[in-house]
């Protein structure tokens, strides 16, 4: 509703006096709201800017937090005024628009700072009144851009972390794509781009003529045809190369049909096509002039280096994206050339011993004066023909310099385009970092309590008071509430490095950690044993004890192993902890899965009691996929597991 | 020192800044216009012409000049306004009729005071004055009696108003029956007109339109 309308609703009931004497029934009696017009001033208090407004203006939208009853929950008894933490300067373009009913953006205000104050007074952003709308739009649509950007950015940095079973083809492609994924592929591309350089070197100096010594001085010969053997050497060798690369890329492409059709490819076989044909082709007078045409391709390869510079990839990018600009160019040219081109034939015509023998002859003629090159082998004589020949020139480099400037703004705006995505990947990898200290250390000041047997709430007292470090009133109550998570779950949380080595490491044998005894266990699991479901961990211990005998051998090597594991990065973790900061914990459901599919215990899962699982197994065939579906249940069992078995 | 009656303040923004520019001379000539801007005469004079208290014609002035900064209210501004209260229909026809009773100068603008004795007289005045007032809303052409056609007219726009979708459905004739049946109640003499007195007796003789009239007690 507009702030108009509340103003005009009076109006628009008293005008209601033209229906009454129509009416043919009566009118319904007024409402009996007796609002009350005694206007007060209100006082809103943000952060110390105090803003005094007329209750009626903010009862204007009445869907708002300051003009609904939302606002008494900011009311300050005390002081009488509205008391607001948030930040006065936007709380005055808020205001603003319950005075006026448009909302402005600042320009100077960061737009989702704006946002996120909107948000807090209730009010949608489809306020925006029209002078600020367009504005607003494209700032929010430019910052959702580069979040987005920043995002897959994130993901694909993060990509070449290839999940472990990737195939060598997978593997081939990357390190072809990236080749500073490994170092094998940096290698190979310094190989590669040497051997370019090395072929186009040859390819110019094989034209050089070079004097051989001692001879006479009136036969030169290229050096190609003096060394023939050195050079075929050097060629053989580049093309061998340039072809095994092609195949291997085409091996390792994930789609084989569109990298035979990318631009790259063709190049690369055009790059060695001539050798193969020369090699096929017999030498033979009549062919080797064709052949000789071929070699001409072989100066393709320096296109190769494209791959290895991004410079180059630009300009080629620019130029396509140009083509309508360069269209544009070119049609405008032809057009100008044929015009000139036979103004000045005609003029020239009567002339004796004249160049401009044709119209097309006269094209090379207009050209050259149209891009200012003048070679002077052709010049009219005539006068008419030099004045035709002055407006050819000048009216050439009006034609020529007006597309030039798109195409270099074009080419500008792409490579910043580049750099700015350079320099932000580059950030990204600081930013990531720091995020994700930031994220561990709220989790690792937990693990590093806990490893310190800051949850035992008995016995080793002295001890545990030297472990413990101060916390503050807000880590005890953060501390306590991710406790009473885990003894919710009956899962603990723990570190990357216990967690991964859980997961990767399966080597069993040589832990005999079976005959442990709780005492020697660790704190932290010792005193999670005695306070996490005694009673269930006894019943469970009892049952295990009677199906694990069952159990058949393999399994409980990978028991033992898991206890192992389980026990042994504690230690090492408890030091390191201090050392580095950890990676963020991953409390995954699945990764418990894929643990616990490898004890491929049958009857636990039916000793499971009350554990919650939907999906519980009720009998049957235990398999490890039937483990893998009850979530729930067998990872909670995992822990208890493996700490009684350490027993 | 207060001048007499209204005081029209144009700001001739061509000497002032020097910004005539001959090239845009139509521009400059729109910032002319907008900028006229009206003042109404003072806070006492108004409550001595109108019923409202002092409190109230500030409250009032508060808000019409929060929405019209420049004081005075055009017949597109009106029915603009108007309309938003009744988005189902098309009440810009009833809108004009307003606005020219409400606009009792005839100059094509509504002022605050306009606006203002208008509401007194309505919310209030007197159930006479009241019934004046509708009278003077339905007689189009200010001659002292209303006929069918102008009668029409206003039923057509008031009908108008409620749009497409009702129930029941509104027929073609309807208005033209409302007609009829408002001049057999009125109408004493036959003679196809109403006048001011037929009209007021007629009203005052009806039950349903007496009760009606508390619907303006506590507007404002």
């Amino acid at each position: 509703m507009a702030a108009g309308l509340a103003t005009w609703l009076p109006f628009a009931r008293a005008a209601a006096v033209g229906w009454l004497p129509l009416a043919q029934q009566p009118l319904p009696p007024a409402p009996g709201v007796k609002t009350s017009r005694g206007d007060e001033v209100l006082v809103v208090n943000v952060s110390g800017r105090r803003f005094e407004t007329w209750k009626n203006t903010l009862d204007r939208y009445p869907d708002t937090l300051l003009g609904s009853s939302e606002k008494e929950f900011f009311y300050d008894a005390d002081s009488g005024e509205y008391f607001f933490d948030r930040d006065p300067d936007m709380f005055r373009h808020v205001l603003n628009f319950y005075r006026t009913g448009r909302l402005h953006c600042p320009r100077q205000e960061c737009i989702q700072a704006f946002d996120e104050e909107l948000a807090f007074y209730g009010l949608v952003p489809e306020l925006v009144g029209d002078c600020c709308l367009e504005e607003y739009r494209d700032r929010k649509k430019e910052n959702a851009e580069r979040l987005a950007e920043d995002e897959e950015a994130e993901q694909a940095g993060d990509g070449p972390a290839l999940p472990a079973g990737s195939s060598l083809r997978q593997r081939l492609w990357r390190a072809f794509e990236n080749p500073h994924t490994s170092t094998a592929a940096l290698v190979f591309y310094y190989v590669t781009g040497f051997f370019i350089a090395v072929s186009v070197i040859a390819n110019v100096v094989e034209t050089i003529p070079c004097r051989g010594a001692a001879r006479r001085s009136s036969r030169e010969q290229p050096c190609g045809e003096r060394f023939p053997q050195a050079f075929f050497c050097m060629d053989t060798a580049c093309v061998l190369i340039f072809t095994g690369e092609y195949l291997l890329r085409l091996f390792a492409a994930p789609s084989r049909c569109r990298f035979l059709r990318s631009v790259m490819s063709l190049i690369d076989v055009v790059a060695i096509l001539p050798y193969y044909i020369g090699l096929l082709v017999p030498k033979n007078d009549d062919v080797s002039g064709a052949f000789v045409t071929l070699r001409v391709f072989r100066v393709f390869r320096i296109f190769k280096f494209s791959r290895h510079s991004q410079g180059l990839r630009i300009l080629g990018y620019t130029l396509k994206s140009c083509a309508s600009e360069l269209g544009f160019l070119l049609f405008s040219l032809t057009m100008a050339i044929i015009i000139f081109a036979t103004v000045m034939f005609y003029a020239e015509k009567g002339t004796n011993k004249t160049n401009f023998t044709s119209i097309p002859a006269a094209f090379w003629y207009t050209i050259v004066t149209m891009t200012t090159l003048g070679y002077g082998d052709m010049v009219p004589s005539t006068i008419a023909g030099k004045i035709f020949g002055s407006i050819c020139s000048l009216s050439g480099v009006l034609v020529i310099a007006l597309p030039v400037p798109v195409i270099v703004s074009n080419f500008s705006r792409i490579y910043h385009q580049n750099q700015r995505a350079d320099k932000r990947r580059a950030q990204q990898k600081v930013r990531l970092a720091r995020i994700r200290l930031a994220k561990s250390g709220t989790t690792n000041a937990f693990l590093q309590y806990k490893q310190n047997g800051g949850l035992e709430d008995s016995s080793s007292g002295e001890e545990q008071a030297l472990c413990v470090r101060t916390r503050s009133a807000f880590e005890q109550q953060h501390h306590h509430l991710l406790h009473c998570l885990e003894k919710t779950t009956c899962h603990e949380f723990t570190d990357e490095l216990t967690f991964s080595q859980a997961l990767g490491a399966v080597s069993p044998g040589g832990r005999t950690s079976r005959s442990t005894s709780v005492s020697s266990q660790p704190m932290g699991h010792g005193s999670l044993l005695s306070s996490c479901c005694p009673r269930r961990a006894k019943r469970r211990a009892i049952r295990l004890a009677n199906s694990t005998a069952s159990v058949s051998r393999g399994s409980m090597q990978e028991l033992d192993m898991l206890a192992g594991l389980r026990r042994s990065p504690a230690p090492q973790s408890r030091s390191s902890l201090n050392a580095k900061p950890h990676d963020s914990l991953d409390l995954n459901c699945d990764s418990r899965d894929f643990v616990a599919a490898i004890i491929s215990i049958p009857t636990p899962p039916a000793n499971t009691p009350d554990e919650s699982q939907p999906s519980s197994p009720g009998g049957g065939s235990r398999a490890g996929s039937t483990l893998r579906n009850s979530s729930l249940g067998t990872p909670c069992l995992f822990p208890e597991t493996v700490k009684i078995s350490s027993l | 020192m207060r001048g007499q009656g209204r005081k029209e303040s144009l700001s001739d923004s061509r000497d002032l800044d020097g910004s005539y520019d001959q090239l845009t001379d139509s521009v400059e000539d729109e910032f002319e216009l907008s900028t006229v801007c009206h003042r109404p005469e003072g806070l006492e004079q108004l409550q001595e012409q109108t019923k409202f208290t002092r409190k109230e014609l500030q409250v009032l002035y508060r808000g019409f000049k929060n929405e019209c900064p420049s004081g005075i209210v055009n017949e597109e501004n009106f029915k603009q306004i108007y309309s938003q209260f009744f988005p189902q229909g098309d009440s810009s026809t009833y809108a004009t009729f307003l606005f020219n009773a409400f606009d009792t100068n005839h100059d094509g603008s509504v002022s605050f005071e306009d606006f203002v004795a208008g509401l007194s007289v309505i919310l209030r005045g007197t159930v006479d004055d009241r019934l004046n007032w509708a009278f003077n809303l339905y007689d189009l052409n200010k001659d002292g009696c209303i006929t069918k056609e102008e009668m029409l007219d206003i039923m057509k726009s008031i009908y108008d108003m409620m749009g497409k979708y009702t129930y029941p459905a509104l027929r073609e004739e309807a208005p033209r029956e409302h007609v009829e049946n408002f001049f057999q109640k009125m109408d004493r003499n036959k003679d196809g007109v109403v006048t001011i007195e037929e009209f007021i007796e007629s009203c005052q003789k009806d039950e349903n339109i007496m009760r009606s009239m508390q619907l303006f007690d506590n507007v404002i």
